[in-house]
This record gives structure tokens, C-alpha cells and sequence, in this order.
């Protein structure tokens, strides 16, 4: 950028010869022009209705406005305050579905992770078969999620479903038929079924991730007596870091956005798996003001841009550092 | 000479990009020879539906030249579709709700009201039964909505079942409907009194209205929720118990969303009584279950009633019609709304569904003369109550029916839902309700 200031000043001076500036200024242009798309599409798909969203939780937008909601009156930080007052039973709620949203991110991110990279290290060495199991563990990740999610659905119902025909009554592990998809346990319906779409991601990155760590440094490591755990952790944890730094945060960033799986799976979450994105949902239509349900994702919003500056600024501090 | 050429060229595919996106934005026009329908789904089944009303249309297209393009919506987004299509301004140019919504749905403004002028045009307001009018719109308003189909809950039972367990007779009073569940239930044969659609929150808000009115309820009180009042505690209490303190229900009910699983479900014998609208006549004909293997009668009434409950056995159920504002067809729209309310189509319409005809001339057909078909205009005729026709109505359905199908869902998993338990959730509903409106 810095270049391309200071040009138009300095440029002249050095290259006398040319005597008209208009060619330039066309070259100058060109760069510009072909960034316009990205520019236009950027900012009608994030920026406008980002801008409109928060318009949008300054007023009291019901169902009397819906209509034209340009007429809808104003209503400054209203909105936020019910938002955010934990002892109404609006931001109750919401505190409530935002903890739950963490918990299940925590787990989710934490076991894709970790089941990624246990795979990923395990196939680095070739052996026969070794496609063939890469090919397998991707498909959770290349199947559609509605049918995915659907098929979860089944097999999660109480009386009819899989998971409790092979829990109850086969392995004897759960006594009786528990409900999945209803009261505490639909936290761990979504959580298995995040794991299970999100972990080949992280299989995906990390596998990508090995290419770049040089074979000789695993000699080296070898020759100087290091175990595989070792090796593991004085070698290929450390070349990895860049690649999981950018790995944890999308894994962050999708698993706590998520609105699908447990909005193909619950219709209506129980509050157990409330996921922050339905909740606001839900909220803003049951009682068709959306001017809250705009609040609420203004929160939403402000919060991630804070996780996700801060997480790479301190990433940059540390790397600085190193 | 390059870089210019790629500039235009550039700036051209960006013009283009712009225009198309104009006419994107504009391209709702419908043309005087199609129209968009939006129907709730009325069937067993989406696919049902959509066979049903197929050749209709297509009788509609023969007869007016204009094609009309069907979507069939579950009711769990049906509502959520609509509110959508109003604040884009993106819908159909028809759509059927379910009734209780219209003033709420009227209150949007979004859709083409019904004044003399226009209702005229689809035959006038004497064509409809009067009862059925109730519920298209707020008092004092020309209604938003014409009546299409009408519907009211009624007890349905096994006969066999019941004769099974010596009982000779359906349950008169709410009283004895709990004892004759107790008897026909047995959890090691998987069998049970009463079926339930719990995850249903539409379901969870209607009986939420009617056992709260039988104990007394006002849902509203110049406009003031009041879903924690004791009588609504009561009532829902009612409903709550046949899962929860009764056990006259399967927990598994708490999953149930569609009315296929219910009905299914009760032709299989796997239960013997639920309480449902009269649609179900024609799910159960589906589900291989024949006329005379049922009976329908009144949901009974607690006996003696509470002190200012009323005789609440069903509210007045039904499916209306409207034409969306934004339509670019009204003429069209109108046609078909009258269409839709033709005696002809509603003999065909509502013998299919298993609904009552909103117009006197269809009860000619032998159809509509079943001892089901009385039982159910018997009970509209003295034991229904509208519910409120006030904006607010539709918030009242999704804010205290998610919150009784949580209830459901409490019991099902075995905690304890008594009375504390329920007056602390209604009083959540009552104040969301407070802070959202």
C-alpha cells in the first residue's frame, strides 16, 4: 500500500521520458477496478446487512412493522438492555444459551482437535490401505449436513432409534431407554455429532500440515534417541503451531456460529443444547421483535470480533516474542 | 491499449452485474397468468397434499387460464415462512394459516383485507357460516382472511380397546377420562390410555387455551398477558398430568411432532384414545384404520366445573385464506380464494382432509353426515370458544406453547412438573411476552 502512495510523487521524477501521466494513471487504475467485484460483493453481503442488523437493534421493529420497517419507531439501546439484564427472563435465557453455546464449543473444538491430529500423525507413514482410510474419514465432512443431521435424528429418538437400541439393549451400558433429543442429554447429541462432522477438518488441515515439516528433522530427532511421543511433542507440536493457530480459531468460529445441526436435530433445542444462533432465532420470532433478535446478534457479533482480534493479537505478541 | 480495454471490460461485466441485480431485487411481479400458493399441510404428509390439491389446480388452470404453482408447509415453519415473506415483501400471491393467527398476521398489514368491496368479489360474507367468521381478524376490522376449511377437537377412541377393558362407554367427564386411561394403560404390553403430540407446540397452546378456559383463563386482560394466572396453571396442570402424574401417556409422545406418528400410532392400537382435530378422520382412513373401528365424542369437561370455567371443549379451529398485498395478481388471487371456497372444491377439499365445509351448500354430500361430522359440529355449534382475535394472539401460541411442550419434555425424562414448577415457566412466557411486545 505504502508503495503505491508515495508513486505518484516520486514516480515522474525518475522516469523523465515519458511525457503524458494519462497511460499511468489507467495502470494505477486497473488494480482497482479489478478489486471493485470483491470490494462491491463484500460489502453487500457482510458490510450492508451488518450496518442494517444494527440499525435494526436500535429500533422496535414488531410485527405492526414488519411490513415497512422504516416506519418502525425508535427505540435507542432499549433492546440491549433487555438483552443483557440477566434477572429478565429475555437475557436470562440468553446468558443461559451463550454458556451452554462455550461448553459445547469447548468440547467440540477440543475433541475435533484432538482427533484430527492423533489421525492425521498416525497416517503420515505410508502402509497399503492408507488412501482408503483418508478417503473414509473425510466423508462426514463431504456428506450434505441435512441429510446428515437427519439421519442423527433417527438414530438418536428414544424408542425407535439406534444409539439407544445398541446402548440399552445390546451392550447394557445406559438401563432403560433415555431420551436424546429431549432434556439434559441433547447436549451430548449435538456435541457427538459436531465431533463427527468436524474432526476430519481438522484431520484435513493438520494432514496438510505435516507435508511442510522436513523428513530430516525427524532423523535428527531419531538418530539423538527421541520416542515417537517425543518426537511428537518436541517436533511436530512445535512446526504445527502456525497451522493449529488458524485451525483452533475456525474450529471456534464454526462450531460456536453453528445453526444447523441442532436446528435439524431439535426444531426447538432444549436448554441443554441451546445453541446461541437458534436461541436468537427463536427468540426474534416468538415474540416477533426483531429489533431484540438484532440486538442480540450485534452482542454476538461484538463478542467474536473481541475473541478473534484478541486470539491473533496475542498469537502475533508470542510469535514476536519467539 | 490493453490496460484500458480490460478496464471497460471490467466495468461493463460490472454494469451488467448491477443491472441483473436490479431486476433481482424487483422480480416479484407476478404475470396475470400464474399465481403462487402457499398451502399449510393438511394431509398425512407433504406428498399427500400435494396430490390432493394437484388436480385441483389444474381444474382452476382449465377453467381461468392461470397456472398456480403450490408449496405445501409443515406447520413447525409455516409461521416463521410467513413472517418472513411480510418483511421481505417476497411471498405468495395466496396462502392458507391457520386461523387463531389472522388478527396477528392482520396486524402486519401485509395482507389484502377483506372489506365489502373485495369479499364481494369471492361471493360475499353470507356465503360463509357465520361461526366461521369469528376468526378472520380483530373486531371492528374488516377481516383479513376468508374462512377455508373448519375444524374442531374431539376425543377419538378404540372401541376395541376399550371393549378389551370392559368399558362400555367413552369417558363422560375429564374425571373418568383419567380412570378409563389408567385402566387401558399397561407400560410392559407397551400400551397406554391417551396419545399426545407433544413436541408440538401448536397442539401444547391449544390445549393450553381450552383446559385453562374450563378452569376459567383469560388469556389476555385489556391487552396484559396473564398466562401465569392460577387458573391457567390449572389447565395446563391438566394437560401435563397425563404424562407426568397420571403415566396414562407414553413418554416417547414427548418426541412427537407430526400427526402421522399419532395416528399412526393409534391405528396400530398402541394406544387408545387421543385428543385431536377433526383431520384426523382422514389421517386414520390413511393409516388403514376404518370408520367404524373409532368413535369421536366431545373432549369431556372436568365435572363439576371450577368456579367461572366455562364449557371450553374445543376452540374454533380451521384453516383461512388470504392474498398477499404485494401480489402483482389480485384479480387472479381473488378468482382463486373464491375458487377455493366454490361448494364443489370444498366437498372435494374437506372430505379429503377430513374438515368441515365453510359454506351450508356442501353439507348436501352424504360426506359431511358421518356421526363424526356431527359430533364435531355439535361441538363448534356449543362447546368452542374463539381464541382472542388480537394481535398478540400468535405470540401467545409459540411463547406458551414451547413452553408447555418443555413442560412435556420435563416430565418425560422424569422430573417432577407440579405446580410451582409450571407457574414459574408461564410467568418466563408472561414476561417475554411483557418485554417483546
Amino acid at each position: 500500500m505504502a508503495r503505491t502512495v508515495t508513486a505518484p510523487g516520486s514516480a515522474p521524477a525518475r522516469t523523465p521520458g515519458r511525457p503524458s501521466p494519462r497511460p499511468r494513471r489507467r495502470v494505477k487504475a486497473l488494480p482497482y477496478v479489478l478489486l471493485l467485484p470483491a470490494l462491491v460483493a463484500e460489502l453487500a453481503i457482510h458490510i450492508i446487512p451488518m450496518l442494517v442488523g444494527a440499525w435494526m437493534s436500535l429500533l422496535h421493529l414488531t410485527q405492526f412493522f414488519i411490513r415497512n420497517w422504516t416506519q418502525a419507531p425508535y427505540g435507542g439501546l432499549s433492546n440491549y438492555r433487555i438483552a443483557v439484564n440477566a434477572r429478565g427472563p429475555v437475557g436470562k435465557d440468553l446468558l443461559q444459551s451463550f454458556l451452554v453455546t462455550l461448553a459445547i464449543t469447548a468440547v467440540v473444538v477440543g475433541c475435533s482437535w484432538l482427533f484430527g491430529t492423533v489421525a492425521a500423525v498416525l497416517l503420515q507413514r505410508p502402509f497399503p490401505g492408507r488412501g482408503a482410510l483418508r478417503t473414509l474419514f473425510l466423508i462426514p465432512y463431504a456428506l450434505p449436513v441435512f441429510t446428515a443431521v437427519i439421519t442423527w435424528r433417527f438414530m438418536f429418538q428414544r424408542d425407535t432409534g439406534m444409539v439407544n437400541a445398541l446402548l440399552s439393549d445390546e451392550l447394557k451400558v445406559t438401563h432403560g431407554h433415555p431420551f436424546w433429543l429431549l432434556g439434559d442429554r441433547g447436549f451430548a447429541a449435538v456435541v457427538i455429532i459436531a465431533v463427527w462432522r468436524m474432526w476430519p477438518f481438522a484431520f484435513l488441515t493438520v494432514t496438510a500440515g505435516l507435508q511442510g515439516i522436513p523428513g530430516d528433522l525427524y532423523e535428527a530427532a531419531a538418530i539423538d534417541g527421541a520416542g515417537s511421543f517425543g518426537v511428537f511433542r518436541r517436533v511436530t507440536l512445535p512446526l504445527l503451531r502456525p497451522v493449529n493457530r488458524v485451525l483452533l480459531l475456525v474450529l471456534f468460529l464454526w462450531t460456536f456460529n453453528d445453526f444447523n445441526v441442532a436446528y435439524i436435530l431439535f426444531d426447538q433445542p432444549p436448554a441443554a443444547a441451546d445453541m446461541i444462533s437458534i436461541h436468537i432465532y427463536n427468540a426474534s420470532f416468538i415474540t416477533w421483535n426483531f429489533g431484540l433478535g438484532s440486538a442480540m446478534s450485534v452482542l454476538l457479533l461484538v463478542f467474536l470480533m473481541v475473541v478473534t482480534l484478541g486470539y491473533l493479537g496475542v498469537g502475533r505478541l508470542r510469535s514476536r516474542h519467539a | 491499449m490493453k490496460a484500458r480495454r480490460i478496464t471497460a471490460l471490467v466495468t461493463g461485466a460490472l454494469m451488467v452485474m448491477a443491472g441483473a441485480g436490479c431486476g433481482g431485487g424487483g422480480g416479484d411481479k407476478s404475470s396475470p397468468r400464474t399465481l403462487t400458493y402457499w398451502a399449510s399441510n393438511q394431509g398425512r404428509s407433504i406428498q399427500q397434499d400435494q396430490q390432493v390439491l394437484g388436480p385441483e389446480l389444474k381444474k382452476f388452470e382449465q377453467r381461468t387460464g392461470i397456472k398456480v404453482k403450490l408449496e405445501v408447509i409443515g406447520w413447525p415453519d409455516l409461521l416463521n415462512r410467513i413472517l418472513a415473506a411480510t418483511s421481505s415483501g417476497k411471498g405468495p400471491d395466496v396462502l392458507n394459516i391457520g386461523n387463531t393467527w389472522s388478527a396477528s398476521l392482520q396486524a402486519t398489514g401485509a395482507f389484502q383485507s377483506f372489506d365489502d368491496a373485495t369479499i364481494a368479489k369471492v361471493g360475499g360474507r353470507n356465503r360463509f357460516i357465520p361461526s366461521t367468521l369469528t376468526s378472520t381478524g380483530a373486531a371492528g376490522k374488516p377481516p383479513g382472511f376468508v374462512p377455508l376449511y373448519g375444524l374442531a377437537y374431539g376425543l377419538f377412541y378404540n372401541k376395541k380397546l376399550f371393549a378389551d377393558a370392559g368399558l362400555k362407554q367413552p369417558p363422560r367427564t375429564w374425571e373418568d377420562l383419567v380412570t378409563d386411561a389408567k385402566k387401558l394403560t399397561d407400560p410392559a404390553k407397551k400400551r397406554y390410555g391417551v396419545g399426545i403430540e407433544g413436541a408440538s407446540y401448536t397442539e401444547a397452546a391449544h390445549f393450553a387455551f381450552m383446559f385453562g378456559a374450563q378452569h376459567g383463563a383469560r388469556l389476555f386482560q385489556g391487552g396484559q398477558p396473564g398466562f401465569d394466572s392460577p387458573a391457567m396453571v390449572a389447565g395446563v396442570r391438566q394437560y401435563v398430568d397425563l404424562l407426568g402424574a397420571d403415566k396414562v401417556v407414553d413418554p416417547a409422545d414427548a418426541e412427537y411432532l407430526n400427526n402421522d406418528q399419532i395416528l399412526g400410532d393409534f391405528a396400530r392400537g398402541r394406544f387408545a384414545m387421543m385428543m385431536i382435530q377433526s383431520f384426523a378422520t382422514a389421517g386414520l382412513r390413511e393409516n388403514g384404520m376404518k370408520d367404524s373401528d373409532y368413535g369421536v365424542t366431545p373432549i369431556p369437561l372436568p365435572d363439576p366445573l371450577p368456579p367461572g370455567g366455562r364449557r371450553v371443549a374445543s376452540h374454533v379451529a380451521g384453516i383461512n385464506v388470504g392474498v398477499f398485498k404485494n401480489s402483482g395478481n389480485k384479480d387472479g388471487a381473488l378468482k382463486f380464494v373464491q375458487f377455493l371456497t366454490s361448494p364443489e372444491e370444498q366437498k372435494i377439499l374437506n372430505a379429503a382432509w377430513g374438515s368441515l365445509p365453510v359454506v351450508p351448500q356442501a353439507y348436501d354430500d352424504p360426506r359431511f353426515q358421518t356421526p363424526a361430522t356431527r359430533t364435531f359440529r355439535a361441538v363448534l355449534a356449543d362447546e368452542a370458544e374463539t381464541l382472542p382475535m388480537i394481535p398478540q394472539e400468535a405470540q401467545f401460541e409459540t411463547l406458551v406453547g414451547n413452553t408447555v411442550k418443555g413442560l412435556l419434555a420435563d416430565a418425560a425424562a422424569g422430573r417432577p412438573v407440579d405446580e410451582a414448577t409450571i407457574r414459574a415457566k408461564l410467568t418466563d412466557a408472561n414476561k417475554k411476552m411483557q418485554a417483546g411486545g
